[in-house]
Parts: structure tokens; C-alpha cells; sequence
């Protein structure tokens, strides 16, 4: 059995110095950075200083005067936390003198704090108890009777220090009577989080912490992240799940299942249940950190409304019916090997998730490709970032983001597009953040003014409102900047990029109808903000671009992602640290699941499948012959499906139903197929369509990898058996075998050995090297047999960067009399993608309901008030939600998220496409908001079909007599 | 959908995409692009379009499919 992992707390932060200082602590030498503490020092050397306020999260404080030192030659007891290290110095950390005055602290200490350490859930695990004993205390000789904030009442008065608990937060308490004021948490929020929820009220004995303007936590700025439950030394701040449950007795390292960052995390356990999910600081994503769903929104995992139980039906219509696993693969076996007989080889295919883990994504193009001889498979990145791959192999030669996450703390001005990452990417925005607040420039690019605009101690230089719609507008505006004002970085376009393509672009460029000012009328952006943000982005030092589906999800998507590419190109800013065209990825596994040949055209690594040297090396690996034709991706298997070439669909771990646009093309289109399987934890939008369901497993039972936005590969292990039986490879395996190609693996890392076997670029990686590096980026392989953190470095992987000509074509889509708002959709901190996972949590105390947010003036006209019912329509569909009134958002466009299926938000959404990829232009659609009293037809549709078509054959009772 | 329209405006838009390209880059560059990422039925409908009318269709995006065969 796994023990419980104790990571050594160094007390305060690393220092980067290069330079090296010795000294001598008890008489050992030891050598560090200069600007170590002394305290950090003698961890170093397995001596622990007792401490209380000093974490090495966060830069030392030095209040709490537990952690004094002697230094010979020096006179009085310096604070070891706040001391740095000296050449030469001799330091003594326990003398009697040391002794008495670190007990006369805690002595104070204890006195104004309440002696319940049995019943206490921080039992085990709570500094102050140990300190108390490491530092011999024996004896508290003030009473309670004295001023203290422990007891409600003192003296037979009330009394005012004292403050109740506040359990207004879903996962955690607050007991102030707890409170030894170490101000650790403040810090946290401040420093790890950069939220500044919290403050120390109060001066002297009185000071106190208190959340917001002294609200509860609920309705305070605190976003939950649970950075201030971690770094606290006492119960003060206690998970709820600790409280309930006791304290862990071992540990399992593994991958948060939500978002892009891929989060480690220590899973802490008892037994085979969860107790708390601690962020791990070896993490090389989070190193320590968490957001709320991560950290606590877990209980999804074994949620009653999990199926655990294979099930089948002939009709949509009917009943679902348990059967065994074996009945189920048959099933699905049969039935798509009847409708190959009738319809052809390419009748079937599946849809990848970015769910999954690489491994079990893996196994599903296979089955695609070798057990169902055609290559329509495709993968739910679809939807989301398929022009990054576009766009970044056709610049650059690969798809991926450049950078590491670390490498922010190195950018001198950010430009952030179409992204919101402290909703999106919580953990990588606090870096983002802490950069900012150390002096980085800042630049957004986004319609609405998204939190990061404007922050506690954050300010956006520039924030160019862009009409939706109009992004490689934007971006050429930028470029024809740099190239008119003579800020391209001429050595490096010369040095690194073709040079004919970089002529072309230049000339193209150049060319007024792409300067600020002409575009000024269509973007909605003042042509000189563009001009200064360009003049920003090219000349301030190290130039970093983040961007996020508000790039993509366009008719230019593609198009975009290559502006942003040849922007990048001309100031020289791809190839080293601080710099980069970096994709914020949605969700956990979109990396992976691209990487692993989930597209129609492409094997694993990005290899077209018409590359015969590659068809020819998989051809050998999995002995059969591969098809050299691109298959259908998503949307155009919809389309197949309505006219009836396409019948069978294997759908793994997404709702497709949910999040894909159109809804009711998309109803349509899985009503028409003839087998749909499904494979997920719940039963989802999808599922009401399906024929088959092939329950799934949590991240907690998985056995695998996924990689995240920086190409990190990841590992994520399981902490209990699957709960339904069987891994979903395994699952995938019998199907392939059954349908006649045979396929089996016994473990995770037998897949992965073959995936390094076939791909150049993971040839290096295996189960082995990541348990034993904690993590690799790939590529990883002979060349970089440790992984690659920054790409491009001195060459592109296409040889030389290639500039794209991106000429600006507005979209279809257009607002007119009837539909005269723009509808743009995304998703908030709480909630995650269709809320399969988010809504079974206690996440919902955030956002309950999906509502649609909408210009103060925008809802004036309209009789539109805060909280109000509205019907929301575009040339596609009608909806029906609350509408909230915001003033982030410009003139003329709204805003809605799509995490609760009751409201709909995709019934609305438009066929419209990126040209390259067919990813659905979920960001701009022309829509009318109207008051409205009644339930829109949709929601009637909805609340039929979750009753009929989820319903679930009840098991005749057997009789007892 | 008999009718193709969806296949009739995703050609169009590919080679709107190119525009800015000399033409007959961009008949290459929309042709590439078919071949590469439309799965072979969607290649048939854009030939049953251009069969059927050729001005459905923009000059770049009907030259890329000649070059393809597919008219
Ligand atoms: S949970 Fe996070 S945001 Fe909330 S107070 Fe604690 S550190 Fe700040
Ligand atoms: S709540 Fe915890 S971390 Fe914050 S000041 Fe009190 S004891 Fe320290
Ligand atoms: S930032 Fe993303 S990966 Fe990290 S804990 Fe939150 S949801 Fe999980
Ligand atoms: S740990 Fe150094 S002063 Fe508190």
C-alpha cells in the first residue's frame, strides 16, 4: 500500500541566484543560492527550525518570531525565515537560550487558543500541535479567564473577539476561534492566488482575518481555490471532507481530470475513498497550486447518478435493458458489422475524447482504423482548437504550443486573445498574474472585459474590444503596424523564416486596406490603441501570446491562428523563454487526444495518412492494411448521417449532443443512426440517442496519461479499482477483436510502449521515465531524451517559419433587424465544459443556472431588467433564460455559457465553420433578446426526452415466497 | 442533403481563405486542401455540383476541383 506522501516544506521559496554561498549551520557546511534563507539552508540539511509563519509558497514574513537563530558574531536572535545566507557565517539553531524563548512564543500562542486538540479535525495534521512539541512546551501559565477570541463568552459577558464559524463555503470552514493570525492565508490568496480576498482586520490582540469587507466566504471575491486551506497551519481553515471524514492514510499521485493546466495532485485517501486532493508541488503545471474544481469538485466521480452497469436497446424509444459486458460488446460488435455489410466500409466511425487518457484514446483511432478498415475518426478538439493544429503546423510545423507554463514568469509584455483564463485556466492565470503584478505589460484582445482586465493590482495597458467576428482583422491591423513602422526584427525573419513566403506577407501586409485606421469602422477598435498595443507587443522585451477559443471558434479560426503565428515570427518572439503562440486548451486531454491520431487525416504526431513511409510503419505494427483517404470528421458525419451514408457512431466520454452547435441538426443527425454507442460516466444528452451504453471510468480508476497545453505528459494513476469492471481500453480491445481484428493489451503502459514505438516525437517516453521524471514535454525523444519545454529553439520544426497570407473575410453570420446582438458563448471558473462533472458537484453554489449577460443599455431598450426571464433567438432556434445585467460587456453583444443542458445554448449556435477545420463557430451568432414568460419549446423537448429516453428498464422483483 | 449546399459553401470558403494568394496558388492551395481533409463522399458532392452548375461555385474553389478531376 501507498503511503501518505509528506512533502518536505523548505519554509520559504527557492532562489533562482546562480551565485552559490557556504556556510555553516550546527556546525555542517552547506552550500546554497545566494538569497536562500537561513531557514531553507538548514532544510537543506534535514534541520528543521520550528515555524509558523513561514511556508515555502510564499515569501517570509517573519511575524510569529518561532524561528529564531543564533549567529555567532551577531548580535540578537534574527528570524531565520527572513535571514539570508552569508559566505562564511555560523549559525546555531538550538541553544537554551533558543529554547526558552521559542517556548515563551508558543506559550502565548496556546493561551489564545482552545486546547480541543482531540476532537479537532486538524488532529495529525496541524503545525501548531507539532510545534508545541518540537518546542517542549509543558505549560501554559495564563488562563482563559484574560482577554481571548476562543470562547463566545468570557467572563459572564459577551465577547466581542470572538467570531463564529463561517460555513458558507461548500467545501470548506472557517473557525476564526482557531486563528493563531499567521496571516499564511492572506498571503496565499495574495501571492499564490493573486485573488486578495482576504485581510487582517484589526491591530494587536484584536487583529483578526476576515474574508472581503468582513462577509462570509461565499459572498466575499474568494474563488475557492482553496490556496488558504492549504497553506494554513491550524483547523482554522479545514476542508469539509476532512472534517468529515478524518485525516488520509496514504496517497497516490495523479492528474487533475478537468482542465488544460493538467494540475498534479496527491489524491489522499482512506482506503478506497477520496478524503482531499492536495495540489502537488512537484507538480511541474501547478507546482502547489489548485482551482476549486480540481482541488474539490471531485465527488462527481462517485455520484449516485454514475452507471455502473453495461446496457442495450433495439429503439431509442425503449427502455434501456442491463446486460453483461460480454452482450453488450457482441451487440455492438454485430451491429456495426451488419451495417458495414449493408452501407460499406465507411458507414461507421467514432468520436474520441479529450477525456480520456492518451492511452484509451489511443486504442479507439486504432479500432478505428484497423477493426473498422476506414478513418473516420475524430476527436471533440474539433470543436475547440483544430486551427491551432492548422494553423501552427502550417507556420511553424507543428501543433502545439511553443512554451512552457513557466515560461511567463519570463514575458515582459503578454498579449492575451480571445482567452479567459482566470475562468478557463485558473492556475496558470495566478502565474500569469503574479508576472503581471512583478511589472509584465499586459494587452487583451477580447470583446468583453474579461477579470484579468482590470485585477487587485493588474491593470490591461491596452484592451482592444474587437467586434466578434473580427479577430484576423485585429491582427493583421497589428502586423501592418509592425511591418509599417519598421519594428520587424529583420535578423531573425532572415535568420529563421523562408524568405519568399516572408516577401509576400510583408507586401501583403503593408498594404493600407489592412492598416488600423481602415479597419478601424469593421473591428470597433481605435486605430490608435492598435498602433500603441502593436508598438507594446514589438518592442517591450520578451513579447508572449496566450490565446483561447475566442480565436478559434470563428469561420476564420485557422486563418487567426496564423496571424497570430506570423505576428510572432515578425518580432522574433518563438524560440526561447518568455516568448510564444501558446493555446490555452480546454479541456484536460486536448493535447493528447490530437496527438494521438484522433484527426480523419492524420496518424499519430501530426503524420498525414497518405504518407505512405508512415501508412507502411502502422501497417507493420498493427499487421493489417490501413486506408490512405481521409475520413469524415465531426461535422461532416452529422452531415453523412442526415443523408444516410454514415449509421453507426461510437461516441467515447463526450456529449455531443450538448456541445456541439446546432442541437437540433445534431438530434437529427444522431436520430437518424442506426447504432450509437456511448461510453461515459452518466446518462448524458448524448446517451438519450444511443443504443449501447458502455459505462466508463473516473479519473480515479484510470490507468494512463494525459498531456496538457505545454505538451507536459502527465501521469494519472488510478487510486481504486474501475467501479464498473473494466478499463475503457479494455472495453475498446473487445470490440476491435470482436468485429475481427484482434487487439489486447494488459496494461496502461503496454499501450504507451506502443504508442513510443510508432511516433517519432514520443519515442522516448514511457511509463518507467515518467514515474521516474515526475513528468516529460514532448517531444521526448533521443534528441531530448528529458523532453522539450521551449520549441522552435534556433530552428523551426518545419525547417524554416513559414508567413501565411491571412486575408480578413467576415463571416456569414450577420446581424440585421431581426437578429441586430451577437451572441458569444464560453464557460466560467466553477462549471467545466457541458457540466457533466461540474453540475454533480457542490460547485453549483456558484452558478446554478446558465444566464445571459447583456449590455445596461442593451437591456434598457428592451424592458429587460436584472434577473428577468428572456427568450434568446437567432435564424436557428429560441431559448429561454435569466438575463444579467453587465456592463463588461460592449454595445451590442451578449454573452452566454453552455454548462446546464436545460437552457440550450448550442440550440442556437449556427452550421457556420472555420474554413480549414469545420470548428463551429460558436462565438458569433446574430441573435434578438426579448422578455419572455414561458419556457421556451426546446425546454419542453428537453423535459421529455430526459424522462423518456433515459429511462432504465426496472429488474422485476423476484419474489421472496 | 441532396442539395450539397453545406459542400457548395465549405469549397467557397477555402478558397476565400487563399484569396489573397496569386490565383493559381490559390487553385493549388484549395486543391491541397480538399484532397487532404475532405473524406472521399464529400469529394463526390463537390463533383455533383459542379456537374450541375458550375456557378455554384467561385472561380478558385471550381478550378481547385478540375485539378482534382472532380469536373
Ligand atoms: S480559497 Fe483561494 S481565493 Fe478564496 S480566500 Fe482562499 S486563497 Fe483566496
Ligand atoms: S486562518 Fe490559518 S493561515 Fe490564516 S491567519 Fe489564521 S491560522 Fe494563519
Ligand atoms: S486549473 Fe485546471 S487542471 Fe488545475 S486544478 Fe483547476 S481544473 Fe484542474
Ligand atoms: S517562521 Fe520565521 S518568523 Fe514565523
Amino acid at each position: 500500500m501507498d503511503t501518505l506522501i509528506k512533502e518536505i516544506d523548505y519554509g520559504t521559496p527557492k532562489s533562482d541566484s546562480t551565485r552559490m554561498v557556504t556556510l555553516e549551520i550546527d556546525g555542517h557546511q552547506v552550500t546554497v543560492p545566494e538569497g536562500t534563507s537561513i531557514m531553507r539552508a538548514a532544510m537543506e540539511l534535514g534541520t528543521k527550525i520550528p515555524k509558523l509563519c513561514a511556508t515555502d509558497s510564499m515569501k517570509s514574513f517573519g511575524s510569529c518570531r518561532l524561528c529564531l537563530v543564533e549567529i555567532e558574531g551577531r548580535k540578537g536572535t534574527p528570524a531565520s525565515c527572513t535571514t539570508p545566507v552569508a559566505p562564511g557565517i555560523k549559525v546555531k539553531t538550538q541553544t537554551d537560550h533558543l529554547a526558552d524563548l521559542r517556548r515563551g512564543v508558543m506559550e502565548l500562542y496556546i493561551s489564545d487558543h482552545p486546547l480541543d486538540c482531540l476532537t479537532c479535525a486538524a488532529n495529525g495534521d496541524c503545525e501548531l500541535q507539532d510545534m508545541a512539541g518540537a518546542v517542549g512546551l509543558r505549560e501554559v501559565r495564563y488562563g482563559y479567564e484574560g482577554d481571548n477570541h476562543v470562547f463566545a463568552r468570557s467572563n459572564g459577558s459577551e465577547n466581542f473577539r470572538y467570531k463564529p464559524k463561517d460555513e458558507s463555503n461548500p467545501y470548506f470552514t472557517f473557525d476564526p476561534a482557531k486563528c493563531i493570525v499567521c496571516s499564511r492565508c492572506v498571503r496565499a490568496c495574495e501571492e499564490v492566488q493573486g485573488t486578495f480576498a482576504l485581510t487582517i482586520d484589526g491591530r494587536g490582540f484584536a487583529s483578526h482575518v476576515s474574508a472581503g469587507m468582513d462577509e462570509d466566504f461565499l459572498a466575499s471575491e474568494c474563488v475557492s481555490c482553496g490556496a488558504c486551506v492549504q497553506a494554513c497551519p491550524t483547523a482554522t481553515l479545514t476542508e469539509k471532507s476532512i472534517i468529515a471524514k478524518g485525516q488520509p492514510d496514504h496517497s497516490v499521485v495523479t492528474t487533475c481530470a478537468y482542465c488544460g493546466v493538467g494540475c498534479s495532485f496527491k489524491a489522499e485517501m482512506k482506503g478506497d475513498e477520496v478524503v482531499r486532493m492536495m495540489p502537488y508541488k512537484d507538480g511541474g503545471a501547478n507546482e502547489g497550486h489548485s482551482c476549486v474544481k480540481g482541488r474539490f469538485a471531485w465527488g462527481y466521480a462517485t455520484h449516485n447518478d454514475r452507471m455502473m452497469k453495461p446496457m442495450v436497446r433495439d429503439k431509442i424509444t425503449d427502455p434501456w435493458r442491463e446486460v453483461s459486458w460480454d452482450e453488450a460488446i457482441d451487440f455492438t460488435a454485430r451491429r456495426f458489422k451488419e451495417i458495414q455489410t449493408r452501407h460499406g466500409v465507411g458507414s461507421v466511425g467514432a468520436i474520441t475524447s479529450s477525456r480520456c487518457t492518451n492511452e484509451e484514446v489511443y486504442v479507439v483511432q486504432k479500432m478505428v482504423r484497423a477493426a473498422f478498415h476506414n478513418n473516420n475518426v475524430d476527436t471533440c478538439a474539433r470543436v475547440c482548437h483544430s486551427p491551432t493544429g492548422y494553423g501552427l503546423s502550417k507556420t511553424f510545423g507543428t501543433s502545439a504550443g511553443t512554451q512552457d507554463f513557466k515560461s511567463v514568469d519570463k514575458a515582459d509584455v503578454i498579449m492575451i486573445i480571445g482567452a479567459n483564463p482566470t475562468d478557463g485556466h485558473p492556475v496558470f492565470a495566478s502565474r500569469m498574474k503574479k508576472r503581471l503584478r512583478e511589472g509584465a505589460r499586459l494587452i487583451v484582445v477580447d470583446p468583453r472585459r474579461t477579470d484579468i482586465v482590470r485585477s487587485p493590482h493588474i491593470e490591461a495597458e491596452y484592451h482592444l474590444p474587437l467586434q466578434p467576428g473580427t479577430n484576423v482583422a485585429v491582427v493583421n491591423a497589428l502586423a501592418h503596424v509592425v511591418v509599417t513602422e519598421g519594428l520587424v526584427k529583420r535578423d531573425y525573419v532572415a535568420e529563421r523564416c523562408e524568405p519568399d513566403d516572408f516577401a509576400r506577407w510583408e507586401k501583403f501586409i503593408a498594404d493600407p486596406k489592412n492598416s488600423p485606421e481602415a479597419l478601424e469602422a469593421i473591428t470597433g477598435v481605435k486605430a490608435e490603441d492598435v498602433r500603441a498595443a502593436a508598438r507594446l507587443y514589438a518592442t517591450a522585451g520578451n513579447g508572449a501570446i496566450y490565446y483561447g477559443l475566442g480565436v478559434t471558434e470563428h469561420s476564420q479560426g485557422s486563418t487567426m491562428v496564423m496571424g497570430m503565428a506570423n505576428l510572432a515570427m515578425a518580432t522574433g518572439n518563438i524560440g526561447r523563454e518568455g516568448v510564444g503562440v501558446n493555446p490555452l486548451r480546454g479541456q484536460n486531454n486536448v493535447q493528447g487526444s490530437c496527438d494521438m491520431g484522433s484527426f480523419p487525416h492524420e496518424f499519430t504526431g501530426y503524420r498525414h495518412i497518405s504518407d505512405n513511409t508512415v501508412r507502411d510503419l502502422f501497417e507493420k505494427v498493427w499487421s493489417t492494411a490501413l486506408d490512405p483517404e481521409p475520413g469524415l470528421r465531426i461535422p461532416n458525419m452529422f452531415s453523412a448521417a442526415i443523408d444516410g451514408s454514415f449509421r453507426g457512431l461510437f461516441v467515447q466520454g463526450e456529449d455531443i449532443a450538448q456541445s456541439d452547435p446546432n442541437t437540433k441538426h445534431v438530434n437529427s443527425a444522431l436520430e437518424s443512426l442506426e447504432c450509437l454507442v456511448v461510453q461515459d460516466l452518466f446518462l448524458n444528452e448524448t446517451a438519450a440517442f444511443a443504443h449501447v451504453f458502455l459505462p466508463g471510468t473516473s479519473f480515479l480508476e484510470k490507468d494512463g496519461t494525459f498531456t496538457n497545453a505545454e505538451r507536459r505528459i502527465n501521469r494519472v494513476r488510478p487510486v481504486m479499482a474501475p467501479k464498473q469492471g473494466m478499463q475503457e481500453w479494455e472495453v475498446v480491445a473487445r470490440i476491435a477483436t470482436a468485429m475481427g481484428y484482434p487487439m489486447s493489451y494488459s496494461s496502461g503502459a503496454e499501450i504507451m510502449d506502443e504508442i513510443a514505438k510508432v511516433t517519432p516525437t514520443f519515442a522516448g517516453v514511457s511509463f518507467e521515465k515518467l514515474d521516474r521524471l515526475g513528468s516529460v514535454q514532448w517531444p521526448c525523444n533521443d534528441a531530448a531524451p528529458e523532453g522539450t519545454p521551449t520549441m522552435h529553439v534556433g530552428k523551426f520544426v518545419r525547417g524554416k517559419g513559414r508567413f501565411m497570407l491571412t486575408e480578413f473575410v467576415a463571416t456569414d453570420e450577420r446581424t440585421n433587424r431581426s437578429f441586430p446582438l451577437i451572441l458569444t458563448t464560453g464557460r466560467i471558473l466553477s462549471q467545466y465544459n457541458v457540466g457533466a462533472q461540474t453540475r454533480r458537484t457542490a460547485n453549483v453554489a456558484w452558478h446554478p443556472e446558465d444566464v445571459l449577460e447583456i449590455h445596461p443599455h442593451d437591456a434598457e431598450v428592451r424592458g429587460i431588467r436584472e434577473g428577468s426571464m428572456v427568450s434568446l433567438t437567432s435564424r436557428i432556434g429560441a431559448i429561454t433564460l435569466r438575463a444579467v445585467i453587465a456592463d463588461r460587456m460592449p454595445q451590442g453583444v451578449v454573452y452566454t455559457t453552455f454548462h446546464h443542458p436545460v437552457t440550450g445554448a448550442n440550440v442556437i449556435t449556427t452550421e457556420y465553420s472555420d474554413w480549414a477545420t469545420n470548428c463551429p463557430e460558436y462565438k458569433v451568432t446574430a441573435v434578438q433578446v426579448t422578455p419572455s414568460n414561458q419556457p421556451s419549446d426546446w425546454r419542453t423537448e428537453w423535459e421529455q426526452r430526459e424522462t423518456e429516453h433515459k429511462r432504465v428498464a426496472i429488474k422485476p422483483l423476484v419474489a421472496a415466497e | 442533403m441532396s442539395d450539397h449546399k453545406e459542400i457548395q459553401r465549405m469549397a467557397n470558403q477555402i478558397a476565400k481563405a487563399f484569396g489573397a494568394y496569386p490565383e493559381e496558388q490559390a487553385i493549388k492551395e484549395t486543391a491541397n486542401h480538399i484532397k487532404s481533409f475532405w473524406d472521399p463522399r464529400m469529394r463526390k458532392q463537390l463533383a455533383e455540383i459542379i456537374a450541375r452548375d458550375k456557378t455554384a461555385l467561385n472561380p478558385v474553389a471550381l478550378a481547385a476541383g478540375r485539378q482534382l478531376g472532380l469536373g
